[in-house]
């Protein structure tokens, strides 16, 4: 499911590639189901996505590259490709463990199958990406998860992509930026979904060990396991306006005591309210603000390579 | 037997609780309460206890024997405070060199509104954290129901065991079914796909244990398997001693390390 509508295509947001030591991100480039490289043309007539917000028909062009919706401003959810390449200074993204993929350890009916339409429908091959890259000049681990894919559910694979790029971050001396976005455990994974939790948490505290900063960015929405593992144990901890973000979920919740919960229950604003996160930071002031707070702890050029 | 059959038994009223096996296993039990930052959750029980002759740290998910009792334990489902106590008098063993146990029995954190407000993933997460890195031993049993979140914030340990008619799982069989297959009736064929039982989580690497119990449940024979859990103790702590305390610590970061299945 891409925000702004279905295309033959399977848009990979920018493909990347490798020139000697140099990272370039080069646009316009689409890879069709069957795995062509094709030179992507931008649609005639623009698909439009409808604001959960104000329910305002938004065009992609409207919107603009923060994804935002002009009439209430509503944030858009966002892919994780997306949101590297508007965090990312240009050009220097290098991807970690680009090929990693699920399988499936407790045998689960159709788990396979499932996996593999969605890496077909979203272009990515697990819900989160990891990797390396420069923000505001400095450098920096970068994680971004994709609720397109199975609501960003943490699976094995999650689990292993952030544990890595914790410990690459502590090894290489890099602070980690963390996106969150999950619905939670990865059903079909079980009780390995479960061991995910302990297995990050533990990888953020390696980090930690390590001296390293941890900052987590929780956006829309960031619930269930991930909310009760890596996502709440940033050193510093960051939240998109208006994100869902909270442990159990609001019908159980509702289940369990009868009654119906204010609007305003577990938005970022109420986490603000209840001392769990540092800040609320617009979306196209996150970089800057990444970049600000890298600087405090790594120096003014960022860490020195 | 089925899984769902261990559900069943898991569940049952008559199933002993926490403080049994920790009355049972241990002498000279002094029970701490409080988180010191907010109440003292009655869903979490622990304190200082004699395993023998080890001074020890234990802490265990209490569920109630009647109704009145399981309102005040509130079904044996902690809210934030009842993790940060747990994880108070854990961060106090590791201070004065006491190895912990900890009885595991909840259907999983309580999904409340105090909850949410005090932070329960907050308080969840912190647990693994610290537990993944506390330099002193660490034992958990799951005792009856291994709900998810809620049972795993006192599982980070060395060691985890269960017993023969325990499960340990991410969700109900009831919430699974409800969530893929949008029919929550169908928690028994749930079950049975969802790897729950002390047998495949052995299999699975998950667990290192599986402590008898006689033919209905450890209801049945409490003493049988209270003397096989203080046995184990016994063999067991020892053995986990005697490692440094930073060898304690990179055993377990490596043992929640290895969790995973993938390709690449």
């Amino acid at each position: 499911m891409t925000l702004f509508g279905k295309s033959k295509y399977t848009p990979l947001v920018n493909k990347i590639f490798k020139k000697k030591d140099e990272i370039v991100i080069k646009k316009a480039v689409s890879v069709s189901a069957e795995g062509e490289k094709e030179v992507f043309e931008p649609q005639k007539t623009e698909v439009k996505a409808k604001c959960k917000g104000c329910g305002t028909e938004v065009s992609k062009t409207e919107a603009g590259r923060y994804k935002i919706c002009p009439k209430c401003g509503k944030y858009f959810r966002i892919g994780a490709r997306e949101r590297i390449f508007i965090t990312a200074d240009k050009g220097s993204f290098t991807e970690f463990d680009a090929n990693m993929t699920a399988a499936n350890p407790l045998s689960f009916p159709d788990y396979e199958t499932k996996i593999a339409e969605m890496q077909k429908k979203t272009g990515i091959k697990d819900a989160v990406i990891t990797g390396r890259c420069k923000i505001g000049g400095c450098d920096c681990v970068i994680g971004a998860m994709d609720s397109s894919f199975i609501m960003a559910s943490m699976g094995s694979v999650v689990g292993e992509k952030l544990a890595r790029a914790f410990e690459y971050g502590a090894e290489n001396k890099l602070p980690v930026v963390l996106f969150a976005a999950s619905g939670g455990a990865r059903m079909q994974e079980g009780i390995i979904s479960l061991m995910q939790m302990t297995k990050t948490s533990a990888a953020a505290a390696k980090l930690s060990e390590a001296g390293q900063l941890y900052i987590s960015v929780l956006t829309d929405p960031t619930t269930g396991g991930v909310s009760a593992s890596f996502a709440m144990l940033g050193d510093i901890i960051i939240a998109e306006p208006k994100a869902l973000i909270g442990f159990a979920g609001r019908r159980v919740i509702e289940g369990t005591i009868k009654q119906k919960l204010p609007d305003d229950f577990q938005t970022a604003e109420f986490q603000l309210a209840h001392g769990f996160v540092d800040m609320i930071v617009k979306r196209e002031d996150m970089p800057g603000r990444l970049a600000e707070i890298i600087k405090l702890h790594y120096g003014k050029g960022g860490k020195e390579q | 037997m089925k899984a769902y059959d261990k559900v069943k038994i898991a569940r049952l009223a008559t199933r002993p609780t926490a403080l049994d096996y920790i009355n049972h296993c241990f002498t000279g039990f002094i029970e701490l309460h409080g988180d010191r930052l907010f109440a003292d959750d009655k869903a979490v029980v622990g304190g200082l206890a004699w395993l023998n002759d080890i001074p020890v740290t234990v802490v265990g998910i209490q569920k109630g024997k009647d109704l009145k009792e399981n309102m005040e334990r509130n079904f044996g489902q902690a809210h934030p405070e009842g993790y940060r106590k747990a994880l108070r008098l854990m961060k106090q063993a590791e201070k004065f060199h006491r190895p912990v146990i900890c009885f595991v029995n909840t259907s999983g954190a309580y999904p409340g509104v105090g909850a949410e407000e005090r932070g329960q993933g907050e308080a969840i997460a912190r647990n693994l954290f610290e537990l993944s890195r506390l330099k002193t031993p660490i034992i958990s049993i799951i005792t009856g129901e291994g709900g998810s979140g809620g049972a795993i914030a006192l599982a980070t340990a060395d060691r985890v065991w269960m017993l023969e008619n325990s499960v340990y799982a991410i969700l109900s069989p009831e919430g699974f079914a409800s969530i893929l297959w949008k029919d929550g009736s169908r928690a028994e064929e749930a079950a049975d796909i969802m790897k729950i039982t002390a047998k495949d989580l052995l299999e699975l690497g998950v667990i290192e244990k599986i402590i008898d119990e006689v033919p209905g449940g450890a209801g049945e024979d409490f003493e049988f398997t209270a003397n096989l859990i203080k046995h184990s103790l016994l063999e067991e702590l020892p053995k986990l001693m005697a490692f440094s305390p930073e060898e304690l610590a990179e055993n377990r970061y490596k043992r929640f390390r290895a969790f995973g299945v993938y390709s690449e």
